[in-house]
């Protein structure tokens, strides 16, 4: 099984993370399905991430931190954050085939980038809604 | 889940080594790795365990140049081959494109061979995937330790234990010394290019 998308929707996505994320001051953004592939990936022009790897393991780590949820009775944890001394990474879940990943500083409070990041979860899935495979 | 970027002309592929443990998955990759350096930008990825085996997947992503006008991406992983980590190997299969089966040549991992095919074959159906429609290719590995006096077993055996009912291709190699490494490699990126061809019109 394959999807694909197309260049007006790719540039909706790209907008959505630059003008709701990357000017906010995030360091870099992206959004990927569970297979590990990218759909999208912005950044303020100064990170320099191998975010392939990124991608591969955030699509591990969200499956093994979903099925650890199973495991001791809860749904899923609504809030997957990693705290780091300079750099953090913040996961959100959109519809249930692809994951928005968030690098940011701690100039950037989490309450904030969670709102944000809500918000651009809300216009990415109208896009995404078509092509979702539940 | 193959994806394909209309905007970068890029398609992203997903393939995946799979066998029972010390059968030669992280070693297929590794070969890879070194042989397709100047193609890979990244470091090879592994989670590993102390005793280094793979704990939850190794990840390597190479390009391959074009395919029909489109930049061919193709991620490889491998997946923890032991029995008790069947929760992560599931995990890896995830939206996957195509398989190489890497089977173990020595007499004595026979059975876990079989084992580890039924698994794949369990896996696969989580995600509603058959075994019979996947891509998939079949490995055949540690053929040199015949030059050691170790007792391997004729292809003829493991054609008949894993491969009488799917027939799909199957490669005698060596991962170690890189034999049949890159066109098993090759083969399943022919297959899975095959499968998801009219999405690239």
């Amino acid at each position: 099984m394959s999807y694909t998308l197309g260049q007006k929707q790719l540039d909706s996505i790209d907008e959505i993370l630059q003008t709701d994320l990357v000017d906010i001051g995030v360091h870099c953004v992206f959004l990927i399905d569970m297979s590990g592939n990218i759909i999208a990936s912005l950044d303020d022009g100064e990170n320099r991430h191998d975010i392939y790897s990124l991608a591969a393991l955030a699509a591990g780590n969200f499956g093994a931190v979903s099925a650890m949820a199973k495991i001791i009775g809860e749904g899923e944890f609504s809030l997957l954050f990693h705290k780091g001394k300079k750099e953090n990474i913040h996961f959100s879940k959109v519809l249930t085939e692809f994951l928005l990943i968030t690098l940011f500083g701690n100039d950037l409070s989490l309450g904030f980038l969670r709102l944000k990041v809500a918000e651009s979860v809300e216009k990415i899935k109208k896009i995404l809604e078509p092509i979702h495979t539940p | 889940m193959a994806f394909v970027n209309l905007k970068k002309k890029e398609v992203q592929v997903k393939i995946v080594y799979y066998g029972p443990g010390r059968g030669g998955k992280t070693t297929n990759l590794e070969y890879i790795y070194a042989k397709f350096n100047e193609r890979i930008q990244t470091e090879m990825v592994t989670v590993k365990t102390h005793g280094d085996r793979t704990l939850f997947f190794d990840f390597l992503p190479i390009d391959i140049g074009k395919i029909n006008g489109y930049t061919a991406k193709m991620q490889l992983y491998t997946v923890p081959g032991q029995v008790k980590y069947n929760a992560t190997r599931r995990l890896v299969l995830r939206g996957v494109d195509g398989i190489v089966f890497v089977a173990d040549s020595m007499a004595v991992r026979r059975e876990k061979n079989i084992l580890s095919l039924k698994n794949l074959h369990e896996n696969l159906k989580n995600y509603k995937k058959s075994i019979f429609s996947i891509p998939l290719v079949f490995q055949y590995n540690k053929v040199d330790l015949a030059e050691q006096g170790i007792p391997l077993l004729p292809f003829a055996t493991m054609e008949k234990d894993l491969n009488s009912q799917l027939k799909r291709p199957a490669f005698e190699a060596s991962a170690v010394t890189g034999s049949n490494v890159v066109p098993t490699l090759k083969k399943i990126i022919t297959m899975t290019m095959a499968s998801i061809k009219d999405e690239l019109k």
